[in-house]
């Protein structure tokens, strides 16, 4: 990992008319984001809007339409995007023996996990780990940690290689409130401090109009982005927002 | 009379040596089996045994061995890509391609009346094993350890997140693919020495085992091989002075250790 520097505020992650469609539906269409790095940037919308989708897209991992470019605005040169995620959940039951450092190990190296622990490797992974208080965790089960060990020691791995961009899906749930604090106060710190752009999905809006430098609605495209304020008093944020409100009585009290 | 007269014989000798190859394989492989939740997945290929020479019966290819390795191969390539398009659960798809193909090659095999000539696929016979044979599981065992050398990192981080692993240019259903082919070759070379019945038995109870007392994949993989090697080689002398089918006598010693590992586990984690 870098050391921590300010962020430069001269790079850019564009997406120029992304879009996905599976089969028949169209899931995303003309998504166009301009995203700079030390930028907060939260996701929201409904239910099936396409907020994963959007960020599978941007991962690779689903087949889109449109370009993603990532630019140095200082001399306009086209760099390769290393990016970082954080996902949801792990596929992982209890008693499986993978520790921390097997987990982290399999995703960045190929040191073979079955046979030795390679000491270079095991300090490269404590001093991430160590970022996020998390160092006491190495040898510890993956299937063990608590919902709020598990997010921080997925951060670390997430920026592990530094990355330009760091993608979090929905990282929030299965944390209570005060692990949510602090979860949004270190992706705050991570911002501040490292020269990456993050995009983040999130259900919270409490949470996102705390922290969030920009906001994106989305359902299908994009129906608004800008700052906080911007979006929450525009009226497309009032209709999805209310119309699932009005859905929610609706199922409750029919 | 010592304990090691059994050496004495070829046949025990030819025996030993292909236990010494095919449990390591068997509790290296079955790691991953396990934690992939593939314990079902490998028995269906087992049965789909009898398929693959009932297909080289019907097409009259004279080496029933190949045809029932590439009719595993796909079986298991199919498979992969069945359950992971199809909505239904694993193991509902997994049953419905299993029972019809062991109902297939049962019916052509036994047309006629025929079907105690294949009937010994069932329990198996090491002991009836050959040099030239024994130099098959040699190939398998070779190219099973390079790729786990090579590969097995990244399998691990498929299974732990496929789009976590995509993100770090690790192919999913590329790796997927080629550990469900492997899969199916080991079974296939050694179906014959250990017995449809059983054989996923051997594949899993080493690894289950191991899993009770481990905590990372370092022990895991030592346990599991030791397990395996051990049952095998014990159950082997123990088939020999008994006068026992090997493949069961194999199998009741992994079920006992089993059972102590998982005592033992549960003593510790209390």
């Amino acid at each position: 990992m870098r050391k921590m520097i300010k962020p430069c505020g001269l790079h850019c992650i564009k997406v120029k008319h992304l879009g996905v469609t599976l089969g028949q539906q169209v899931i995303l269409e003309d998504i166009n984001l301009h995203i700079h790095c030390g930028s907060l940037n939260v996701v929201v919308g409904r239910n099936g809007a396409g907020k994963s989708t959007l960020i599978r897209a941007v991962l690779g991992e689903t087949p889109h339409t449109g370009t993603i470019e990532f630019k140095d605005r200082e001399n306009g040169r086209i760099q390769k995007l290393k990016m970082g995620y954080v996902p949801q959940s792990l596929n992982i039951e209890k008693q499986t023996p993978v520790s921390v450092y097997d987990m982290i190990t399999s995703y960045h190296s190929n040191i073979p996990v079955f046979l030795l622990k390679s000491r270079k490797m095991k300090e490269k992974i404590l001093e991430c780990l160590n970022v996020f208080e998390a160092g006491h965790l190495l040898d510890q089960q993956v299937c063990n940690l608590s919902g709020g060990e598990l997010q921080r020691v997925l951060l670390s791995m997430a920026v592990m290689d530094s990355p330009n961009l760091l993608l979090l899906d929905e990282p929030v749930s299965g944390i209570d409130q005060n692990g949510m604090e602090l979860f949004y106060q270190t992706i705050y710190k991570l911002k501040e401090h490292y020269d990456l752009a993050i995009i983040l999905i999130s259900h919270d809006l409490d949470y996102v109009r705390k922290y969030a430098d920009r906001v994106i609605l989305l359902d299908k495209t994009i129906l608004r982005q800008g700052s906080p304020k911007e979006v929450f008093q525009s009226k497309e944020f009032a209709e999805v927002f209310q119309v699932n409100e009005m859905q929610d009585r609706e199922t409750l009290y029919p | 009379m010592g304990i090691f007269t059994w050496l004495q014989y070829d046949f025990m000798r030819f025996a030993f040596l292909a236990v010494l190859i095919i449990t390591p394989l068997f509790g290296l492989m079955g790691t991953m089996v396990v934690n992939r939740k593939m314990a079902f997945f490998s028995d269906a290929l087992g049965h789909s045994a009898l398929t693959g020479i009932a297909v080289g019966v019907v097409l009259g290819v004279e080496n029933t061995d190949l045809s029932m390795a590439v009719f595993a191969i796909v079986f298991a390539l199919l498979l992969n890509q069945i359950s992971s398009k199809v909505a239904a659960s694993t193991d509902t798809v997994i049953s419905v391609f299993s029972s019809c193909s062991i109902a297939l090659g049962l019916a052509i095999l036994s047309k006629g009346g025929n079907f105690s000539k294949y009937s010994s696929i069932l329990v198996g016979d090491i002991l009836s094993i050959t040099p030239r044979e024994i130099l098959y599981l040699v190939f398998i065992f070779a190219v099973t350890l390079v790729f786990w050398l090579l590969g097995f990192n990244r399998l691990l981080a498929v299974s732990l997140n496929r789009t976590l692993a995509e993100s770090r240019r690790i192919s999913a259903s590329w790796m997927e693919n080629m550990f469900a082919v492997l899969t199916a070759l080991i079974v296939m070379v050694s179906i014959k020495w250990v017995g449809i019945l059983i054989i996923n038995a051997l594949l899993i109870l080493p690894a289950a085992s191991a899993r009770n007392i481990s905590e990372n994949m370092r022990e895991y993989h030592f346990f599991s091989i030791l397990f395996s090697v051990f049952s095998g080689v014990l159950g082997l002398v123990i088939s020999y002075f008994v006068n026992v089918a090997t493949g069961p006598a194999i199998v009741i010693l992994a079920s006992v250790i089993y059972f102590i590992t998982y005592g033992w586990g549960r003593k510790q984690n209390l």
